[in-house]
């Protein structure tokens, strides 16, 4: 597989995925994205060394899989590029930040390891909750949550527009890929020579697609707007669901349960 | 230089997305108030086709390795500034939700470091007046448009990337996150974008000029008679103040993340001289009241591991010894349940 066809598939991968019934899944995609904004912002916002008010929450993701039954393993899977970029950055901290923080039976761990493992924590936390949004509320859907939350319909028109067609693209992409490669066998890329054209052509035939999509447009009587495709969502839940996550969030902000926990068992 | 969320603050993410957000409702209206609907279905395919070929590996010639496409000088050639910044934004809006490539709270950030700056200052700093020069016109018209190109993309490419290189440098140095000093991420990030950019400007311009001689309508900026995408210094203008008033509010972030206030208000900062502001005492803020107590008394009956020498040396950090026994039995516990779970499912199915 080339790397149009891995894209592809991981696409279509999502695209069942939203398919799934689950009591996430039926949920409105506004209140998932809400909760999953404010999961985001809220996890993001603890202190650098605060390593266990992080791993509490995990909580969200832990309950999500739960009832979505979406596979945990791919979502680690999805992040095998992201997550070596976030340990790039943190894997100074060990280095730079010595000071011990912490003395566990005689072994001292310095404020930068700590700090190393709460950013890494961060980045995971927050990838697995995008990731459970995408896999849980279909494009549609959450097109129409951000018309919602008013952002403009030409960003959101040109948003959905442009899922739609990125399959048709990165297919010629991959098709072209694979034509290329067996008329130039042993070659790894694209030669120098053939830098502008190869794309080129793809460009000029993609404007002229635009023309014709346009002129599709059009003639089912396109005015600037697509309708909202509102389904039977169950709004009382939904209104649920965020409320609920976010007193949780907050509880978990301000509150240091893993502290309280840890202290019942020992002095 | 997708970034992820855990490499941002709250305070900069939001920075950032508020820049990102003005430059979109100015590059919306200016889209609006040309009124050309036939442009929507050009912008998202466009996109597309940047998101696409970004999956084509060019080589490099002389080295084993491969380089990618830049999307936003090549976006806006093709549209213009407002119109490519705003598929700029959907194309790194797709990959952050469905390729995982940046976070979802640092899109603002990203939209910033790559869209923008592509967008605009590569337009407006680079594009229209290197276009718009008389440079190569001994050359003739159709070699001098096209040395004109290689060189506008180049030089745009390398630019852009440095700039985006930087703000990368600046918001994760900004939001306190990693302990690697300013100038060293500088002096790590800096010289590898300029190597990306100098390749990517290598694969836009032959991109732009095979268009160039084919469909030379499609490129913006060629023919004298636009008047348009005329050169101003107003616009100049405004790409470098709207860069100067991000760059010194991220300056401004950086400043108030080291002294808190509000903890140097409560408690004083004796370290650095000031008195105790308000006569409170850090160590025992709080921790005596009936609460307090009824806790202790529980804590007395529960505790399995009493007295065990561990030293918490700094609760004030979050992390602490009985935080981790905590999390501990958390997991624990949610291992528990998932493996239950699991189980009744299993069977009822």
């Amino acid at each position: 597989m080339n790397r149009a066809e891995k894209a592809l598939h991981a696409l279509k991968q999502m695209d069942e995925l939203t398919e799934m019934d689950s009591p996430v899944h039926r949920l409105s995609a506004l209140s998932k994205l809400l909760v999953t904004l404010l999961f985001i912002l809220i996890t993001v916002s603890f202190h650098k060394y605060d390593l266990t008010g992080v791993f509490m929450m995990a909580l969200y993701p832990y309950v999500l899989f739960q009832l979505s039954g979406i596979s945990f393993r791919l979502c680690i899977y999805r992040m095998r590029y992201a997550i070596p970029l976030v340990a790039m950055i943190g894997i100074f901290n060990p280095f730079f930040d010595r000071d011990p923080l912490l003395q566990i039976a005689g072994i001292s761990i310095s404020g930068g390891m700590i700090s190393f493992l709460t950013l890494l924590l961060k980045g995971m936390l927050c990838l697995c909750a995008s990731f459970l949004l995408v896999s849980t509320a279909k494009i549609d859907d959450l097109c129409a949550a951000l018309r919602r939350m008013h952002v403009p319909s030409l960003l959101v028109t040109v948003f959905m527009l442009t899922y739609r067609y990125i399959s048709v693209l990165t297919e010629e992409v991959a098709l072209m890929t694979d034509a290329y490669h067996l008329r130039a066998p042993g070659q790894k890329g694209i030669a120098f020579h053939a830098w502008g054209s190869f794309l080129g052509q793809l460009l000029l035939r993609t404007m002229d697609r635009a023309q014709e999509l346009y002129a599709a447009m059009l003639l089912r009587g396109y005015n600037g707007e697509f309708p909202d495709l509102q389904k039977n969502e169950n709004r009382t839940a939904s209104w649920i669901w965020l409320i609920t996550w976010a007193v949780i969030f907050l509880a978990l902000r301000w509150l240091n349960i893993p502290d309280l926990i840890g202290r019942m068992f020992m002095r | 230089m997708h970034m992820a969320d855990a490499l941002l603050s709250p305070p900069v993410a939001a920075t950032m997305a508020a820049a990102s957000g003005a430059a979109a409702v100015y590059s919306i209206s200016k889209v609006r108030k040309e009124n050309q609907s036939e442009k929507i279905p050009v912008m998202a395919v466009s996109a597309a086709l940047v998101f696409a070929g970004q999956m084509i590996n060019y080589t490099i010639p002389g080295t084993g390795s491969s380089g990618h496409l830049c999307g936003g000088m090549l976006l806006s050639a093709l549209l213009g500034p407002e119109a490519g910044f705003l598929s700029m934004i959907i194309v790194l809006a797709v990959q952050c939700l469905f390729f995982a490539d940046g976070g979802l709270m640092a899109l603002g950030a990203n939209i910033w470091n790559m869209a923008f700056y592509g967008c605009f200052i590569g337009t407006y700093l680079i594009w229209l007046p290197i276009m718009k020069s008389s440079l190569f016109s001994g050359m003739g018209e159709k070699a001098g448009t096209r040395a004109k190109i290689i060189l506008a993309s180049v030089l745009g490419c390398v630019l852009t990337l440095q700039l985006g290189a930087f703000s990368v440098v600046l918001e994760t140095t900004a939001s306190g996150i990693g302990e690697l000093p300013f100038g060293a991420f500088a002096g790590l990030m800096l010289p590898i974008h300029l190597a990306i950019g100098l390749v990517e400007g290598m694969i836009t311009a032959a991109v732009l000029c095979f268009v160039y001689e084919t469909r030379p309508e499609l490129i913006r900026g060629i023919r004298k008679e636009t008047g348009s995408s005329k050169f101003s210094l107003k616009q100049v203008l405004a790409c470098l103040g709207a860069l100067a008033l991000v760059t010194g509010g991220l300056f401004s972030l950086f400043a108030s993340s080291h002294p808190d206030g509000l903890e140097w208000a409560l408690f004083g900062n004796s370290d650095a001289g000031y008195a105790s502001n308000m006569a409170l005492d850090e160590e025992n803020f709080g921790t005596q009241s009936s609460a307090a107590d009824t806790a202790a008394s529980i804590q007395e009956s529960t505790s399995f591991l009493p007295d065990y020498a561990f030293k918490n040396s700094d609760s004030a950090a979050g992390t602490t010894v009985s935080g981790l026994v905590g999390c501990g039995i958390v997991a624990a516990a949610a291992i528990g349940v998932s493996a239950a779970g699991n189980f009744f499912r299993r069977k009822t199915s």
